[in-house]
């Protein structure tokens, strides 16, 4: 069975506890939050005022630029304020704020369950409707889609890469939707194939998903040009150049983009949200949630509508787990710890919630770094952990760009591995951070002095 | 408002420590152990217990009234391994007084003059291990024999190594010599004099698997030095003695396994990259070769450890194979 081929740890997977659970909607709120980004890049700029009555797919704030995503109401109702909003992780931010009233949606869409399978479209016409549907990569970069739908000019892609692998542990929310809207899923994989003009389609799927295995083999075997790859369970097969390593064998140079080797790589989630907004006009409103923990009374998936605040997902879970220490949003690998719940609304970012009890929040003791050079094999990017971490924290910026630090891809590895507990990536993110801005200056400069 | 704890990701760890690397080496020793407390009998209990004592008491010491800290660290296991190692390194005869030396040299000098756990750039073990061999150089080559709990701990029967009679088949090619040699199969079982712990090839060997299986070490240092000194055995092998035979003894007796996989493996003092390990595992195995060949001692393992240790810093700047570039080598 194929896999990447560098580092990788194999952390216990946990999905028992959400995994099976049935897609379950969540309840409409009473008031919807909706920050401005959502997305990787410029923020979105309202097209609505406060006082406005809005529908459900209506635009409420228009992309800031080509790297940037439109956002459509999850809700309809009227516009309460437009202003100031602080995130989960303390972040200042704009948002806007709905006051739900009913469930009215724009008659384009097509809210029914059955199945579109006929697309007619030029591939032109399917990235505008991608891109007016503010579709951005759901598996968590959030990297708005249409962008990787159009390559730069001299460049092709061959071989479209659907990411069902689900890496992080506890998550179970991509393979739920693949269990549940496999078929969905098939459509909109032939869709992304026409906008890309790629003969071929590869799933990856990790081997702890069985089930999701045969359902898309099934589904696979009417449909052309799509194959099913199941690989071998390790962290992080999800990476975007991972996949491309461990699918098709080829690896993406440093500092290039999936599209150097040829590849496209799209989430499972984000092609169904394809699928809604090219065959039933539906924009990205929404996304299945897995809130999971040892100690949650009903760890499930969750269809939640943007906007939602994440409390009222968390009561329909059975609520806060008595003795939680940390509330992550999204999986123990990458995911971010909250400092608190109030105020939060599910939005395109947030994959998961997970909770930890206290014991399982506790960061042990750093010790001595013992050079056993076990992050430096875990490390999935062939870089030295031990050094770049150690080079940052000394702000040697030049070293650390000759070790390749803006390579770093953020996984854990290294910190899950670590036997000394050294919070490597806690030297590493700012080390990225300081270089990336060093490289932005040098390009300004050389760029001015054209 | 109710908040949380707030930490940088990741929020999961593979539960590895310090201690548990450590315990799972001293785990891998003991099958060793047993061999030669079997064999040297009470010298092999006595040696390993003062210097496993020694080493942990210096540590403690050293790192409570010389350097005030606050937090002690003998209980990540790493004092107690170095004391065993040396131990396993000595003559089980050795006075007790020379085997204190020695653990107070390798914890003393090799270790916490150098800031401690991680920070010092040769085997702490082989430190004190080679201070001692220059030190008492007639102590600490005289070799009881493997003669179990007959005799006491000082007044041993001593005799030569195996590895003294190669030496000299290889320089004056007198085979007759080599009827000296104990039975291969007695080389492969331990069945012979030398050091505490380094005689039973066998148990040192299921001792270094163990160590790969569980991923404390990987193979690439003790594959790379095994297979340097077998080639290099082969080559050289002196007239009048079959290759094999030849590449069986140099393999099977002195510290070549217990070096190859427990002190030439040590965390601190090895490189980082899978190149740089197979490069520092050839280097052993030939600096070793040359000196059982042509140097003045006939066991050459410690020297060959210690003077890579010193080109540890260097091979750290071979890289490990980086994501997108094409293979090396």
């Amino acid at each position: 069975m194929k896999t990447f081929h560098i580092g990788g740890v194999h952390p216990q997977d946990n999905k028992q506890f959400s995994a099976h659970q049935p897609i379950t909607e969540c309840p409409l709120p009473k008031q919807a939050i909706i920050p401005l980004v959502q997305h990787i890049g410029a923020p979105a700029q309202a097209v609505v005022k406060e006082g406005d009555k809005v529908k459900v797919g209506e635009l409420l704030a228009q992309a800031g630029g080509f790297v940037s995503a439109n956002i459509c109401s999850p809700v309809s109702g009227k516009i309460a304020k437009i202003g100031e909003w602080t995130d989960a992780w303390g972040a200042p931010g704009q948002a806007i704020f709905i006051d739900v009233e009913g469930d009215e949606w724009l008659p384009e869409i097509d809210r029914t369950p059955d199945l579109a399978r006929q697309c007619t479209l030029e591939p032109k016409a399917i990235i505008d409707k991608i891109s007016a549907a503010g579709i951005v990569g759901l598996g968590g970069a959030c990297f708005p889609t249409h962008v990787k739908l159009l390559p730069p000019p001299g460049k092709k892609a061959e071989v479209l890469i659907v990411n069902g692998v689900e890496c992080e542990p506890y998550l179970t929310c991509d393979h739920q939707l693949m269990l549940e809207h496999g078929e969905e899923i098939m459509i909109g994989i032939q869709i992304l194939k026409k906008a890309l003009g790629v003969e071929r389609a590869i799933i990856g799927i990790e081997n702890n998903k069985k089930d999701a295995i045969e359902h898309m083999q099934k589904l696979a075997n009417s449909n052309l040009g799509i194959e099913v790859l199941p690989l071998k369970l390790k962290y992080p097969q999800g990476g975007e150049k991972q996949l491309i390593d461990a699918c098709i064998g080829r690896q993406v140079p440093s500092g290039a983009l999936p599209i150097e080797v040829g590849a496209v790589v799209d989430n499972v989630a984000t092609i169904f949200a394809i699928y809604e907004a090219v065959q039933k006009n539906k924009p990205l409103v929404s996304r299945v949630i897995t809130v999971t923990g040892k100690h949650v009374a009903k760890p499930g998936n969750y269809l939640v509508r943007f906007g939602t605040p994440i409390d009222e997902v968390i009561a329909l879970a059975g609520g806060v787990p008595a003795g939680t220490g940390k509330i992550i949003g999204g999986g123990p690998m990458m995911g971010r710890a909250m400092d608190h719940t109030e105020n939060m609304p599910a939005n395109k970012r947030l994959s998961g919630l997970l909770f930890l009890s206290e014991e399982e929040s506790i960061r042990p003791e750093e010790e001595n770094c013992i050079r056993c050079g076990k992050c430096v094999q875990a490390c999935p990017m062939g870089l030295e952990p031990y050094l770049l971490s150690r080079m940052a924290e000394l702000e040697m910026w030049e070293d650390c760009e000759k070790h390749d630090i803006m390579d770093c891809i953020d996984c854990g590895c290294c910190v899950f591995t670590c036997p000394a507990h050294r919070r490597l990536l806690d030297g590493i993110r700012p080390g990225k951070a300081k270089v990336g801005a060093i490289l932005r200056e040098r390009a300004a400069a050389a760029k001015a002095a054209k | 408002m109710k908040q949380f704890i707030v930490a940088p990701a990741p929020h999961a760890h593979s539960g590895d420590s310090v201690r548990r690397n450590m315990l799972l080496v001293i785990l891998a020793l003991m099958p060793a152990y047993v061999v030669s407390v079997i064999e040297f009998g009470w010298g092999a209990l006595i040696t390993a217990a003062i210097s496993v004592c020694a080493c942990v008491l210096t540590e403690w010491l050293i790192s409570r009234y010389l350097l005030k800290e606050q937090k002690q660290t003998i209980g990540d296991l790493s004092a107690v391994l170095t004391g065993l190692l040396l131990a396993f390194n000595l003559p089980s005869s050795l006075d007790w007084w020379i085997v204190l030396i020695g653990a107070v040299v390798a914890i003393g000098v090799g270790k916490m003059t150098f800031g401690g756990l991680g920070q010092n750039p040769f085997n702490p073990a082989l430190v004190g291990r080679v201070f001692l061999l220059i030190s008492f150089p007639a102590q600490m080559t005289t070799w009881p024999l493997a003669k179990g709990f007959e005799t006491s701990y000082l007044d041993a029967e001593t005799g030569a190594t195996p590895l003294y009679f190669l030496k000299h088949i290889a320089k004056t090619g007198d085979v007759s010599l080599v009827d000296q040699l104990p039975a291969l199969k007695d080389a492969f079982l331990g069945v012979m004099g030398g050091s505490l712990g380094e005689v039973c090839a066998l148990a040192l060997i299921l001792g270094g698997i163990f160590l790969i299986c569980t991923r404390v070490i990987t193979w690439h240092i003790p594959v790379s030095i095994i297979a340097t000194v077998a080639l290099f055995a082969w080559i050289g092998t002196p007239e009048g003695m079959e290759a094999h035979q030849y590449v069986a003894y140099e393999l099977l007796t002195g510290g070549l396994m217990l070096g190859a996989f427990f002190m030439a493996t040590d965390y601190v003092t090895s490189p980082m990259s899978a190149w740089g390990k197979i490069i520092f595992g050839i280097g052993i195995g030939f600096i070793m070769m040359v000196i059982r060949t042509w140097g003045a001692y006939p066991e050459g393992m410690s020297f060959a450890i210690l003077i890579m240790n010193a080109c540890v810093p260097l091979l750290n700047k071979i890289r490990p194979q980086h994501f997108g570039e094409p293979k090396k080598a």
